[in-house]
């Protein structure tokens, strides 16, 4: 029978076939090992430029916001935004009540150049009076300067440049002497309509059908 | 976090004492015919001769999606189609959809689709022979329209009005407050207790009435700041003009002495005439368009609408400024081209002057009476406008009926040769008085009457305003009933009579020969009752029983219990049926029980008719408002 022992004092004296495939195997193995070795090398490598690179990217957008930032805070006048959409509304809602009041918008809105004086004078006098209903009951108007016109009047230092306009010969320092030209005028009081949901304001005036 | 504390309060000071605690303030409502206005004074703010009201700006809608304060609320109500307007363009700050348009809004699309307009319900409420129940407005409204009735109307301008308050005072329901409602001194029981009905329905259960020229009164006093004792003097009989815009109201305030105090009293009150400023600027319009009609223009309903309202602005320049002598008017066309269609023409104050001062208050002897025509005809379902348009007929009519007036009265003596009652004092109310030419013509022509009696002349009362005084006064009248400054004793302003055949029992469907039995005299106070219990009429259980039902604003000194056989034409007017329906429970149908009228005025000031059994001290309510018309 054909036993295998195991006997560790042998030494093997030739190299047989199955030397042969073992110093094979053993060549094999420690060749991959160091090709896998060599693979991981360079992938860290590569890893490590990678990671090198990615911090240094979020820091400069970080700068870049801070600059918008700063130029929000250096330029805070942008606000019409939501004034000029409070402005349309408003506008409109006056055009309508000056066109139901006083038809100006049929009025302005007419040829007039086919039409003598006197057919005008006669719509006139129906656009005035309704404007000056639809003004006095909205809007309070006062006269800025309660001066007559044509007198001297005389503006201190510091007077409100916003509410008293000079013109002509503007020379020197305040206080300035000149002439009343135009008293001018401010609201001092607005009692628009307030405006339910379902009103669409850019109809200034509905289409008229009778039935 | 603030109103935990305060409702906490009220709620503590409601478990202790009535509801009516916790009130701050004292709120006047002017229900007009053709504006409502609502006034209202801080009770808790007032110091002894400082009460400064303020008018309410109401919220309403003006136009189809628009909301604007205005300090008058119109009275009227518009039906609309429900293709008309678009969705959520009708809301208002407290309702998303509210039940009815009522206001500007309802004035505006009613001038231009009629049919569908609710104008002067008021008047309505006070017209005999219609149910206010009953929905019949808007009366000329083809089938479709969806109607309302005239107490409907009422109840709308009222909760329009309650939601505005309540929007603007979220922490003092109106309910809590002391409202006062003012209503014409002419209307009759059935009326004021249908605006109590309707204040009731929008829960103001504890509104109390004040007639209009009264409060007009009072709003003179308390606008003098304490100074009316110096314009007014015992003796005095104060006239009070009333025109508004669809009515006439008169009234007599007599000043005597008490204890060295100035009292005042409301000795009369006129008939319910309806005259005003409309039918002013319709006349005015009428005139024009005859002039129109000369030059072959054909005007169409539209346009004398437009018409009637520039005359009603030319009338005011006019009489505003002496200078002008003529006004143009303009009515412009309805498409977009408002050039080449304008209808032009013009009011000059000569047209002015003929029509409205020699019109409505023609210069007349005192002796002078309203004309009235026989009506025409079947009497449409309308309402009983004045036939006379001169007011001042009506006034020399008011003047010499209310002559015994101040008979009673000690500190009043009126000369033996008088032929009508001398007033000494006149106040104004109503917006058409506040042109001067109009108010001049009224003095002259009752100063004439005077001087031609030798008496002297009557002055003018200064200061009211007269479109908002009647607010004013009802909420001024608020701070009165809590003991403050003067107070004026009225009391029914007419003594009320039921017909009766004969003693027993009393059935429907009466022959036309009737005695008038009194069942309160004229003057009752707020607060008393009388009864009459002599005369036992006998009820049939289960069945209306329907008594005719009589009044008279000179018959001073009836007592209950006078039964008159005879009366001159004019002395007792008629007004609509009143119907007891005596419960069956407990009873057999059919059996006839005793009963006695018992009569009552309220503290909210209606009156107040009861059936009382004296078997078993039952008591059953008598109705006003039955004015089916069967």
């Amino acid at each position: 029978m054909n036993t295998f022992a195991i006997d560790l004092s042998l030494k093997p004296t030739t190299f047989d076939l199955w030397h042969v495939c073992l110093a094979g195997t053993v060549v094999l193995l420690s060749l991959i090992l160091i090709l896998l070795l060599l693979v991981m090398l360079i992938g860290r490598a590569r890893c490590k430029k990678k990671s090198a690179m990615q911090p240094a990217e979020p820091a400069v957008k970080i700068v870049e916001k801070i600059v918008e930032v700063e130029k929000l805070v250096q330029a805070p006048v942008p606000e019409p935004v939501v004034l000029k959409e409070a402005t349309s509304d408003a506008a409109l809602q006056l055009l309508g009540l000056l066109q139901k009041e006083a038809r100006f918008i049929d009025f302005i809105k007419e040829d007039i150049a086919v039409f003598s004086d006197a057919d005008i004078g006669v719509a006139a006098r129906v656009v005035h009076e309704g404007c000056n209903k639809a003004i006095n009951e909205h809007f309070t108007l006062a006269a800025v300067r309660s001066e007559q016109e044509g007198s001297k009047i005389t503006l201190p230092e510091g007077f409100d440049a916003a509410t008293v306009r000079l013109t002509g010969n503007i020379v020197g320092t305040a206080p300035f002497s000149g002439t009343l030209v135009h008293k001018g005028w401010q609201v001092t009081n607005i009692r628009l309509p307030k405006l339910t949901s379902g009103h669409n304001a850019a109809i200034v005036a509905p289409a008229e059908v009778e039935l | 976090m603030s109103d935990l504390p305060e409702q906490a309060q009220q709620e503590t000071a409601e478990a202790v004492e009535p509801p009516q605690a916790g009130t701050r303030f004292s709120v006047g409502i002017d229900l007009g015919t053709t504006h409502c206005v609502l006034s209202y004074a801080d009770l808790d703010r007032i110091d002894d001769e400082e009460f400064s009201p303020q008018v309410m700006a109401i919220p309403q809608l003006t136009s189809p999606g628009s909301v604007e304060e205005k300090l008058q609320l119109p009275s009227f109500l518009y039906q609309a189609h429900q293709a008309e307007l678009a969705a959520d363009s009708t809301s208002l700050p407290w309702a998303a959809k509210p039940n009815y348009l009522v206001g500007e809004i309802a004035r505006n699309l009613g001038s231009k689709t009629p049919i569908r307009l609710v104008s002067s319900a008021k008047s309505w409420l006070c017209h005999t022979g219609v149910d206010c129940k009953a929905a019949i407005l808007p009366a000329e409204a083809p089938d479709e329209v969806e109607r309302v009735s005239p107490f409907q109307a009422t109840t709308a301008y009222l909760q329009h009005l309650r939601d505005a308050w309540q929007s603007q005072h979220p922490n003092a329901p109106l309910e809590r407050q002391d409202v006062v409602i003012t209503v014409p001194a002419s209307f009759d029981p059935a009326a004021r207790e249908l605006t109590v009905e309707a204040a009731r329905a929008v829960g103001l259960g504890q509104a109390i009435l004040l007639e209009e020229p009264q409060a007009a009164l009072y709003s003179w006093i308390e606008k003098s700041r304490g100074d009316w004792r110096k314009h007014a003097e015992v003796g005095d009989i104060i006239l009070v003009v009333d025109i508004g815009g669809g009515t006439t109201d008169l009234s007599l305030i007599a000043v005597t002495e008490k204890d060295g105090n100035l009292e005042l009293t409301r000795v009369a009150v006129g008939d319910h005439i309806l005259l005003g400023g409309d039918n002013m600027d319709l006349a005015l319009a009428y005139t024009v368009k005859a002039k129109l009609e000369k030059d072959g223009k054909r005007l169409e309903a539209w346009q004398l609408q437009a018409l009637t309202h520039s005359c009603r602005d030319a009338k005011e320049k006019l009489f505003n400024h002496s200078e002008l002598d003529n006004i143009p008017l303009v009515v412009a066309s309805r498409g977009s081209s408002l050039i080449g269609g304008t209808l032009r023409s013009e009011l000059t104050r000569e047209e002015v002057n003929r029509v409205l001062v020699e019109g409505f208050l023609p210069k007349v002897a005192v002796s002078d009476r309203p004309v009235s025509r026989p009506r025409t005809g079947l009497r449409s379902a309308g309402l009983p406008y004045a036939q006379d348009a001169g007011i001042t007929r009506h006034l020399a009519a008011f003047l010499a009926k209310q002559q015994g007036a101040t008979d009673e009265l000690k500190d009043i003596n009126l000369p033996e040769h008088a032929s009508f009652l001398h007033p000494t004092a006149v106040l104004f109310n109503g917006g058409v008085l506040k042109a001067g030419t109009l108010a001049d013509r009224l003095m002259d022509v009752l100063n004439s009457w005077l001087r031609a009696e030798q008496a002297p002349e009557a002055r003018l009362l200064t200061g009211a305003d007269l479109d908002l005084a009647v607010a004013r006064g009802a909420a001024y009248y608020g701070y009165v009933r809590k003991g403050k400054g003067v107070r004026i004793k009225g009391g029914t302003a007419a003594s009320y009579y039921v017909g009766i055949e004969s003693a027993m029992p009393a059935v429907p469907g009466l022959a036309p020969e009737i005695q008038a039995l009194c069942i309160a005299p004229f003057g009752m106070e707020e607060g008393t009752q009388q009864e009459l219990p002599d005369d036992e009429f006998g009820l049939v259980i289960g069945e209306p029983v329907r008594f005719r039902f009589f009044a008279s604003n000179t018959r001073r000194e009836d007592k209950v219990g006078t039964r008159l056989d005879y009366w001159t034409n004019g002395e007792l007017e008629e007004l609509d049926e009143i119907e007891i329906t005596l419960p069956e429970e407990g009873r057999r149908p059919g059996e006839v029980v005793p009963v006695h009228l018992c009569a009552a005025v309220t503290e909210v000031g209606t009156l107040e008719l009861q059936a009382v059994s004296q078997k078993d001290q039952g008591r059953w309510k008598i109705e006003f408002d039955v004015r089916a018309g069967d």
